[in-house]
This record gives C-alpha cells, sequence and structure tokens, in this order.
C-alpha cells in the first residue's frame, strides 16, 4: 500500500496511484446501467430523475437497459405485488454478476402503505438482497442520486481478494435466488429464508 | 399481455393485468374516510390533484356538503395544471413508446418540472399531494403563488408551440400515427372508453361541460373532437386539450375570489357521512374518474369503488390491435394513455 | 327514476323491477332488477331509452347479519290486556350483489342505477352477464368475478382479473382473512402499545 502523504504529494504533481482494486471499482462504480424496469409511483420519479432537470447522467447511471443481461443495477421503484414478485426474482437472477439492488421508497422496502394489502409483498428484501434502501413515498429524484452515490461508495470500499471479498468474486457463492410460485392463498414460500428472517413476533400481542 | 402474431400481424391479444393490484378498494374500506384521500393519490400517480377532487367530490355528493367558491377555483386551477402536466407527459411517453426515448420526454418533463413545483410549494410533496379535504382544500395558496402560477401559464403556449414545431408536422411521427386503429364512435361509446379518446373519436362528450361540476359552468372552453378516431386524432387531442386548460386557467387566475378555502361544516378526522350510497365523477386527464361509495353510517367507508378510466379504456384494445403490426401494439397502447396503478388499483 | 320504472313496466309486464331508495341526499335511486330480466331489462333501457354508456360495474358484498328488533306483543294475563315488548334477533341471509351505473351520451342523462342480486353468497352466485349489451362490462366483470366469486353467465371470457390463476380465495368479501405475513418491526410506540394491551377486535 502506497502511503496517503506520498500519494498526494504524487497527485499534486500530476502522477495517480492507485491499486488494482481501486482502479477496477472506480470504473465500476461510475458507469452503473440500471435495469429500465418500473413498478410503480417511483418509477415517474425514477425517470424525472433521469430527465431534463436532475440529470443522472452526471452520476454515469443514464444507460438504462431494457434486458437484464447487460445490466448491473435494479433499481426496484414502487410496490412489488405478490403477482409481481416471482418476475421480479427471475429478472435478478438473469441479471449477471456483479449485481446490486435499489430499493427505492417506502413499498419496495416493506410494503409500505400499502401493507395491509392481501397481494402486496411486505418488502421485496424477502426474496432478494438489498444493497441501498431509499425511504420516502416516493422518494424525492435527490433522494435517488444520493441512494446511488451510497452505491458508489459501497462498491468503491469492496474488496476483492481476501476473506472479506465482495461476493461476485467468488465463485462458490451462487447468484441465484429460489423463484416463488402462486399458490392458492399466498406465494409458495411466503419468503426466503436465505436472505430473510422475520423479527420475532411481538410478545405483548401474544 | 399475451399477443398471437400471425407473421407481424396480431391475430389474437389478450391483455394480463394485475401486476400491479394494491388493493385500494380493501384497504380504503378498513381505514376511515378520511384516510382513503392519500391513497387516492396513487391511483393515477401522474395526477393526484384530480383523483383527489374526484373522492372528495363524490363524499360530498353522498353527504351533500357545500364547497366554498375559492376552494372551488383552486380545485379548477389544480386540476387544470395536473391535466396539462399530465397530457404533456404524454407527449413524451408516445415518442418513447415509437422509439424516440430522449428528445421529447426530455422536453416533457422539462416542462411537468415547473408544474411540480408548483404543486410542492402549494402541497408540500412534488407527486402525492394529499391536498383536497371534504368540504374544500387543505390549505390556502401561499403568498406569490398565483403569480408564479400566472408565469407559467403565459410561457406555456410558447412551449406547446415549441413542442408542436419538433413533433405535429414530423414526418415519421405522422406514418406511425395516421391511420393506424381508427375508432367509432358507436364502438367507442359501447366500449365505455371515456375522456380524450371517446372525443378522438367524434364523440362530443365532457363531463366538465355535461355534469357541471365545480364552477366550470362559468368558465367559457371548447371541447376539441377528433374525426377519424385514429393514433393521430388521439394524439392531437391532448395538444389541443392542453391548450384550452390554458384558456381556463387564464380565466380563474383572475377570478378567483377571497374567502374561506374549506367548509367550516365539515368535519374531516372522525368524519360520518349519513347511511346511503352516492356516485361522483370528474373529467380527469385520462377519462371519466368515478367514485363509488356506499356508506352504512359508521366512521369507514362499507364499500369503496373506483372507475378507472385506464382500466376500461383497455376495453377495445385487442378490437384496436387486431391486423395492425407488432410494432403499431406500443403505439396504440402508447396512444390510449394509461397508468398502471390505475389500470390494477 | 319513476317514469324509467313505468318505461319498463309497460315494456315488460311480467318483469321483476323496483326501485331501492337512497337515503343520502344526492338522492340516487336504484332499480332493482331480477336476474331472469336483467337482460331484456338492460336491451331495453340501451335501445329504447338511450343509455348507451355503462360507466361502472362494481361488486358489494351482504354479509349474513344479526338484526334486532324490538316486538310489540299484546298478552292477556289474568284477563287483563298488556304490551309485551319483546327484542327478537332475526338473521338477515347474505347475498352479493352488482350494481351498474348507466349513462346516455347523446340525452346526457343519468346516473341510472341498476342492481342485480345473488341468491345467496355460496352455491346460487350466477347472474346473467352485460357484457354483450355493454363491452365496457367486460373487464369490470371479470373483476368482479375474481374478487367476489359472482360466476356471470355468457360472459365470453370469464376468467380472473387481477389475482393469479392459482389463487381460490374470492379477498373482497368481508369475511376473507389474508394471509398473516406481516413481521414485528419497533416503533418509537412500542411502550404506549405494551400500556394499552393487544388492539382490541374492531366490530
Amino acid at each position: 500500500m502506497v502511503d496517503e502523504a506520498l500519494k498526494a504529494d504524487l497527485q499534486k504533481r500530476g502522477i495517480f496511484v492507485a491499486s488494482f482494486e481501486d482502479l477496477y471499482n472506480w470504473g465500476r462504480k461510475s458507469s452503473l446501467w440500471p435495469l429500465q424496469f418500473g413498478l410503480a409511483c417511483c418509477a415517474i420519479e425514477m425517470i424525472a430523475t433521469a430527465a431534463a432537470r436532475f440529470d443522472l447522467a452526471r452520476f454515469g447511471a443514464e444507460v438504462f437497459r431494457p434486458s437484464p443481461r447487460q445490466a448491473d443495477l435494479m433499481i426496484i421503484a414502487g410496490t412489488v405485488t405478490k403477482k409481481m414478485a416471482p418476475l421480479v426474482v427471475r429478472l435478478y437472477n438473469q441479471m449477471p454478476e456483479p449485481k446490486y439492488v435499489i430499493a427505492m421508497g417506502a413499498c419496495a422496502i416493506s410494503g409500505g402503505p400499502f401493507k395491509e394489502g392481501y397481494n402486496v409483498l411486505k418488502g421485496i428484501d424477502r426474496y432478494i438482497p438489498v444493497d441501498v434502501a431509499i425511504p420516502g413515498c416516493p422518494p424525492r429524484p435527490e433522494a435517488l442520486l444520493e441512494g446511488l452515490v451510497k452505491l458508489q461508495e459501497k462498491i468503491q470500499a469492496q474488496r476483492l481478494f481476501g476473506p472479506n471479498r465482495a461476493r461476485h468474486t467468488d465463485t462458490c457463492e451462487a447468484g441465484d435466488y429460489p423463484v416463488p410460485t402462486y399458490g392458492a392463498h399466498d406465494l409458495e414460500p411466503p419468503l426466503n429464508p436465505q436472505v430473510f428472517q422475520p423479527a420475532p413476533a411481538r410478545k405483548d400481542l401474544e | 399481455m399475451n399477443v398471437t402474431l400471425d407473421g407481424e400481424t396480431v391475430v389474437k391479444l389478450q391483455p394480463v393485468f394485475g401486476y400491479l393490484h394494491r388493493n385500494h378498494e380493501k384497504i380504503a374500506e378498513g381505514n376511515s374516510w378520511l384516510a382513503a384521500v392519500p391513497y387516492t393519490d396513487r391511483l393515477d400517480y401522474i395526477c393526484p390533484l384530480t383523483n383527489n377532487w374526484a373522492y372528495t367530490l363524490a363524499v360530498e355528493t353522498l353527504a351533500g356538503l357545500e364547497v366554498p367558491e375559492r376552494a372551488e377555483y383552486i380545485r379548477i386551477i389544480t386540476a387544470e395544471l395536473t391535466r396539462l402536466q399530465n397530457h404533456v407527459a404524454f407527449m413524451g411517453f408516445i415518442l418513447a413508446d415509437m422509439g424516440a426515448w430522449g428528445s421529447a420526454l426530455m422536453y416533457a418533463f422539462r416542462e411537468r418540472e415547473k408544474i411540480l413545483d408548483l404543486f410542492e410549494a402549494l402541497t408540500g410533496a412534488r407527486m402525492m399531494c394529499n391536498y383536497m379535504r371534504f368540504g374544500g382544500c387543505r390549505c390556502d395558496l401561499p403568498s406569490g403563488w398565483l403569480e408564479s402560477a400566472g408565469q407559467l401559464v403565459e410561457g406555456f403556449p410558447a412551449f406547446l408551440d415549441e413542442m408542436e414545431a419538433l413533433l405535429t408536422g414530423n414526418e415519421i411521427l405522422l406514418a406511425r400515427l395516421q391511420g393506424v386503429a381508427p375508432l367509432t364512435p358507436e364502438r367507442a361509446i359501447n366500449g365505455g372508453l371515456s375522456g380524450p379518446i371517446l372525443r378522438a373519436a367524434g364523440v362530443d362528450y365532457d363531463i366538465r361541460k355535461v355534469d357541471n361540476y365545480g364552477l366550470y359552468s362559468r368558465f367559457k372552453f371548447r371541447v376539441p373532437r377528433g374525426r377519424v378516431g385514429d393514433c393521430y386524432d388521439r394524439f392531437m387531442i391532448r395538444v389541443l386539450e392542453a391548450r384550452e386548460s390554458v384558456e381556463i386557467l387564464k380565466q380563474a387566475l383572475v377570478g378567483i375570489p377571497d374567502g374561506p378555502v374549506v367548509n367550516p361544516k365539515a368535519k374531516q378526522r372522525g368524519f360520518r357521512p349519513p347511511a346511503g350510497e352516492a356516485y361522483g365523477r370528474i373529467e380527469g386527464p385520462k377519462g371519466e374518474l368515478g367514485f363509488y361509495l356506499i356508506s352504512d353510517g359508521s366512521d369507514r367507508p362499507y364499500r369503496f369503488r373506483v372507475r378507472p378510466p385506464s382500466l376500461i379504456n383497455l376495453t377495445l384494445l385487442e378490437e384496436l390491435c387486431l391486423g395492425t403490426k407488432i410494432a403499431d401494439v406500443m403505439v396504440i397502447l402508447g396512444s390510449i394513455d394509461i397508468v398502471l396503478g390505475e389500470v390494477d388499483r | 327514476m319513476t317514469e324509467i320504472l313505468e318505461a319498463i313496466q309497460s315494456a315488460f309486464p311480467s318483469a321483476d323491477v323496483g326501485i331501492l331508495t337512497n337515503p343520502s341526499p344526492c338522492a340516487q335511486h336504484s332499480l332493482l332488477v331480477a336476474g331472469k330480466d336483467a337482460l331484456d331489462v338492460a336491451k331495453f333501457l340501451r335501445d329504447g331509452l338511450g343509455y348507451d354508456f355503462c360507466s361502472n360495474v362494481s361488486g358489494v358484498d351482504w354479509p349474513p347479519k344479526k338484526v334486532r328488533e324490538v316486538v310489540v306483543r299484546k298478552e292477556t294475563v289474568d284477563g287483563v290486556e298488556s304490551e309485551v315488548k319483546e327484542t327478537i334477533e332475526r338473521e338477515v341471509p347474505g347475498y352479493l350483489e352488482v350494481v351498474y351505473h348507466l349513462f346516455s351520451i347523446a340525452k346526457r342523462l343519468g346516473p341510472v342505477i341498476l342492481r342485480l342480486r345473488t341468491g345467496n353468497r355460496s352455491d346460487e352466485v350466477s347472474l346473467p352477464s352485460l357484457t354483450p349489451v355493454w363491452k365496457s362490462a367486460d373487464f369490470q366483470e371479470r373483476e368482479i368475478y375474481d374478487l367476489y366469486g359472482i360466476h356471470f353467465e355468457g360472459h365470453p371470457d370469464l376468467r380472473r382479473l387481477l389475482m393469479w390463476e392459482e389463487f381460490t380465495d374470492y379477498p373482497m368479501r368481508k369475511d376473507y382473512v389474508a394471509p398473516d405475513d406481516y413481521e414485528y418491526e419497533p416503533t418509537p410506540h412500542d411502550e404506549i402499545l405494551a400500556k394499552v394491551g393487544p388492539p382490541k377486535e374492531v366490530a
């Protein structure tokens, strides 16, 4: 590792020193390609973020891809219904590694205002891992930008080697998650225990 | 949407719904009358204020509540602004459906942001306004709001001209829209279509004129109509309606009186309308938006039914698409102008 | 509304039609039509009276309920006649209801409200479909079939509209119980909630 003071000193003279890891991560984080995939109200704010005033292109993430095979970021913008959930998981499975998920809005995080609904999934984190959650109903475009920057920070900090390395560098770990099926009353299974453990039930309600 | 093709020609088309079925009706029936207002925002999430109005109008019909004059004016102003931004967004989206993802949408959203700024100044939220209340509106206009709304309305025709210069005469747009999926007035009425696409088919029916709800009878505006009901008529009707909305806004911004913005007799929290039922409807930007409410005298609706224009306007989708090419299906769908939050609720 | 009823009765003397009054200030009364006559009445409303636009179709669930009534009974005890008040609990059977809101585009009239009722909520849930008369009822009747379980006879394509095909419940009915998949989330109100105790059943 290069000494930080020396690094800064060299930088002033126009010489940039970086580890391969930093360079690699810098490249990845600066050109995230989101999946062009909107579910509900938040999708309109996502379009607004990409459009004239907020201009997502400033953060290198304006290339919305219509195919999951070409995308590395899934912005779950809106309510995930139980009818939609298997399709979301399938799209996630089709994305190549490394892949990231932003849960945008209260609905995608927990069901939000529609939590009482019989057809509403209470958070997409029941089936797939979520990297960044952006609260709001819907989150303002600024909040989506903030979430994107947080994701970029997370990518920058990922290690490629060693014990805590990122998931996609480990070939042993599967990037696939089981797709739930439609049941007679609910989705089967109602959650994926690999990624989601329900909190213990409230004692005072028992 | 399941489409069966013969070569590139559509021979069967079955829309599949329900991927955004968020149980609005069930949730509203379990909550208080007032708690349903923010949910209506999320029905047609491009135009929350007209949804608010349709619901409050239905409740006011049910309970026989009067609305003060200033509140009626504010409702008309916000509804027409909503119509403007919906039609502007429509112009962007239909171009995106044609494959021109980019320019038109950028122009449209630039203008839409200005209207959203006004909504934010008034209600505190860009999209989910939650503004109208039984017998009026939640709060009065902030100072200077009318002036900035006036500026926007003054500048709007110039934007529409710019948009038209970009789009209306464009050769590709004409080739993609003209003569695609024409519709007769009889079929349109029988299929329950409403709003701009009903008028594009040549039917003179605007609920603002027919029901005279609010204070629309005081305003002078024309109801544009199409001649053949093809996709091009459906596109142009929105441009013309936007121009008429600008006219209404000009009159409303001048004529708005002083006074209270909410009926002091109307109770909001713990509101209990008398037992009975009512159907209230308005001319939403997408069509007839109605609410059918049944009250059993308690503090929550017994039945809360939304008449979703987006869903019912899709009734004739298969009929329109049969015999067209697969590439036209997206354009036809875009020309109907749907919002999925309202289709599936 | 009475003129419409008279017109229907003169056209179909045998039809079982009545007016259901609405106590609300808006006084939107409705026509209650028996299922067997619904198709005739609907065609007459469309072709004879010009109600060509069927705007809204909604289902309503009326579960069986217990009604308490006070009945006054005369009793003679030892030659003295006296009035005795007695409370009787009577069960009103439940039924499902479909409500059609009709408008006339040409004459600018409406709404005319048409109501059809099923026999009960379990096995007699068939009603004639009005989709052949008004195409606009197509998706809405499918939605009611999906969410309320009313079977529309004569509907061209009666499938579930919003829920998936494998789903077996009718979630908009009042007695539907949603799957319990809530999770506990700590909130700042927990202490207050603990003091109040478990939530009471809301009648």
